[in-house]
């Protein structure tokens, strides 16, 4: 089982710190009285409510429906009655108000009918594309992005191999080493399903070196499943951030994607072990996606650990699970110190996306007072994509975005270990971040603009067109008007 | 001997045929820069500038008519932009015309709509949409903000909405307590 590992520039080695929240199974978390479902929890259009306010629910219903080509459904988390459909702050950077739908759970969590098909053999790719986008599940590491669309791509495209993202590599966060240690049969389950979907053979499970656990897990779970096909584990060295994309393919495959590319543009189609997990539930056992597992660790908590959450659980009703005593403005992290970002109230529900809850620990990339670059380049150096954050720097402080666009601003993948390594704690991700945003704002609306300008011109056009046909009429008319006088001058 | 004058009246010929064509067929209609300043101005239509929509204020700025600070939509960022193509002094924004404000949306109460049709005429964009005593409304993606159809309104019923930011539109600023205004180097 032996394979060649390949690398990939920069990077760093990170203390983990997973300890403390691995120690105690994945507990479940107590049903809230209240669930707050944000309507976009995933990358693309906002899903439509298909409920109204007053109506029932029950466990596993669908309450919103996707909307466009990129979105994703989204389902009850337990039975109650709909309380309201209205803006509600929401687990996101920005930290202000989407749409949600809040539901008065009635303690009774009764499902929906469900129907159970132990037996996924019979069901064709698109079939189980369906399923999957049915049950709306998103790519649960981080990104939201909706799973359907990526297994979809096996029908037009070639896809050679299929990663599964065990890899975990930011500190702290554990959510998917307990998962795979504990769940490990429904995870294959879906690595299976995927493999069917996507009508590929070769698979490969990608586990960073400090998850022994996990990984003798999986490797009895792989072994008990017949069905499954050239499938291995790929033990790899535990280096921030491999858990991202395109790194841990250049890992596993030695070849490096194009900086605007995607992975199937050279036949790979990556998941996150928790996307396996859940499309795994939701196929065999017909688990729409409104539960996830979160890791909630730090120093301010008694209880760490991971825990079976339901989408639209409050933060604040996870932690007093846990025993902590977080203060008001005390740092509170969603997701890990590297990536995550601060929280500025604890009233927020947990969505899908929503992998970790830091406590008490303070961002890498916290604004402090930076002092001056030094230019030593060490920025340059643990830069797993090879760009130069320090002209990046210099550039998106004199808003240059031509040439931040130049160097290549857009490929930066946010992983921070530009600001982590910087001796002066420049805030260097933050700046890219905002730049990001930034530049892309600024297209959309100059885009907008030049509609608005095309639509003013051709405005103008017809009113002129008008203006002139309107003239025509009056001549023509007068002319008219002319003729029949004289005739009936004529003729008298 | 007269071989090479008739080879070089020829050539001469060919040229100034070549010539002709190109000042007829590769004409350039307007003054290029007018397009380029278009280009940077928001496209609200709105007329705070006193003049009659984003063109025609291009227009005069190219003909130095005007000053670049009379835009309250674009802002300082447009001035900046302007100030750097024309190659001029950046200017405060000209109060007269307005203030830069955050972005807005109109919005028709259709309660009270009456279907008179008179935002419609005003709508510089065409983005109101509604036929004589039918209810109208905006067309959101399309509204620039000019405010334009909240004056006709006989029973004032469009309000500017300010536009809120999406999880797709919304910017890191409002977190990261960095300052990318200042261009000082440290």
């Amino acid at each position: 089982m032996t394979q060649y590992l390949n690398s990939f520039p920069g990077g760093l080695k990170l203390p983990g710190r997973k300890r403390r929240s691995t120690a105690t199974p994945i507990r479940k978390m107590s049903l809230s009285h209240t669930l707050v479902l944000p309507l976009q929890q995933h990358i693309g259009e906002v899903a439509t409510p298909c409920v109204k306010v007053d109506n029932k629910v029950l466990k596993g219903q669908k309450i919103a429906s996707s909307n466009g080509h990129i979105s994703a459904n989204l389902h009850a988390p337990s039975s109650g009655t709909i309380k309201e459909i209205s803006e509600h702050p929401m687990l996101h950077q920005s930290n202000s108000s989407f749409p949600s739908i809040t539901i008065e759970t009635d303690g009774q969590d009764k499902w929906i009918d469900r129907r159970i098909t132990y037996d996924f053999t019979h069901l064709s790719p698109n079939d189980l594309c369906h399923l999957i986008s049915d049950a709306g599940i998103v790519g649960l590491g981080g990104a939201g992005f909706p799973s359907f669309i990526k297994i979809n791509s096996g029908i037009h495209h070639y896809v050679e191999t299929l990663i599964i993202n065990g890899a975990e590599c930011e500190p702290y966060i554990t959510c998917d080493d307990v998962i795979m240690r504990e769940r490990a049969q429904s995870i294959i389950d879906g690595i299976e399903i995927m493999q069917r979907a996507l009508n590929v053979n070769n698979c490969v499970i990608a586990i960073e070196d400090n998850k022994p656990e996990a990984i003798l897990s999986m490797r009895i779970a792989l072994n008990l499943n017949q069905r499954i096909r050239d499938t291995k584990i790929v033990v790899i060295p535990n280096l921030y951030p491999t858990g991202s994309e395109k790194q841990l393919i250049q890992v596993v495959t030695g070849k490096e994607i194009p900086g605007s590319g995607l992975p199937i543009h050279i036949g790979i189609v990556l998941h996150n072990i928790t996307t396996a997990y859940a499309i795994g539930r939701a196929i065999k056992h017909s688990e729409p996606l409104i539960s996830r597992i979160v890791t909630v660790t730090g120093t301010d908590l008694d209880n760490s650990g991971n825990f079976e959450t339901l989408l639209g659980t409050p933060i604040h009703e996870l932690l007093r699970f846990c025993g902590t005593k977080h203060q008001v403005g005390a740092p509170l992290i969603q997701g890990g110190p590297m990536m995550g970002y601060n929280l500025a109230d604890n009233n927020l529900p947990i969505t899908k996306t929503a992998n970790c809850i830091l406590v008490g620990v303070e961002n890498t990339a916290k604004d402090t007072n930076p002092l001056p670059c030094i230019r030593c380049g060490d920025c340059a150096t643990v830069c797993p994509i090879k760009l130069l954050p320090q002209q990046l720097y210099w550039y998106s402080r004199s808003r240059n975005m031509d040439k931040m666009q130049e160097y290549s601003l857009f490929n930066c993948i946010e992983c921070g270990c530009c600001s982590y390594v910087c001796p002066s704690k420049i805030p260097l991700v933050q700046y890219f971040r905002l730049a990001k945003t930034e530049t892309t704002n600024k297209k959309r609306e100059s885009q907008k603009a030049n509609i608005a300008r095309i639509r003013h011109d051709n405005r103008l056009e017809r009113q002129e067109y008008e203006r002139v046909a309107r003239k025509e009429k009056q001549r023509k008319h007068k002319i008219t008007l002319a003729t029949r006088k004289a005739n009936s001058r004529s003729e008298n | 001997m007269f071989t090479p004058i008739l080879a070089i009246t020829l050539l001469a010929l060919i040229f100034g045929l070549m010539l002709g064509f190109a000042s007829i067929y590769l004409k350039v209609e307007d003054n290029p820069i007018i397009e380029q300043i278009d280009k940077l101005l928001p496209q609200t239509q709105c007329g705070q500038c006193n003049f009659a929509g984003c063109r025609p204020y291009a227009k005069a700025i190219a003909n130095g008519e005007v000053d670049i600070n009379r835009c309250p939509p674009g802002g300082e960022d447009t001035i900046q932009a302007l100030a750097n193509l024309l190659e001029v002094e950046v200017k405060p924004l000209d109060k007269e015309c307005g203030i830069e404000g955050s972005k807005t949306l109109a919005v028709i109460d259709e309660e009270r709509c009456i279907g008179c049709t008179l935002c419609i005429q005003a709508c510089p964009v065409d983005a109101i949409i509604g036929a004589a005593k039918q209810m109208h409304t905006v067309v959101t993606n399309e509204c620039t903000g000019c405010e334009l159809c909240v004056n006709p309104c006989p029973v004032d019923c469009i309000d500017m909405v300010e536009t809120k930011a999406k999880t797709n539109s919304w910017n890191w600023s409002n977190l990261s307590h960095i300052d990318l205004q200042s261009n000082e180097q440290s």
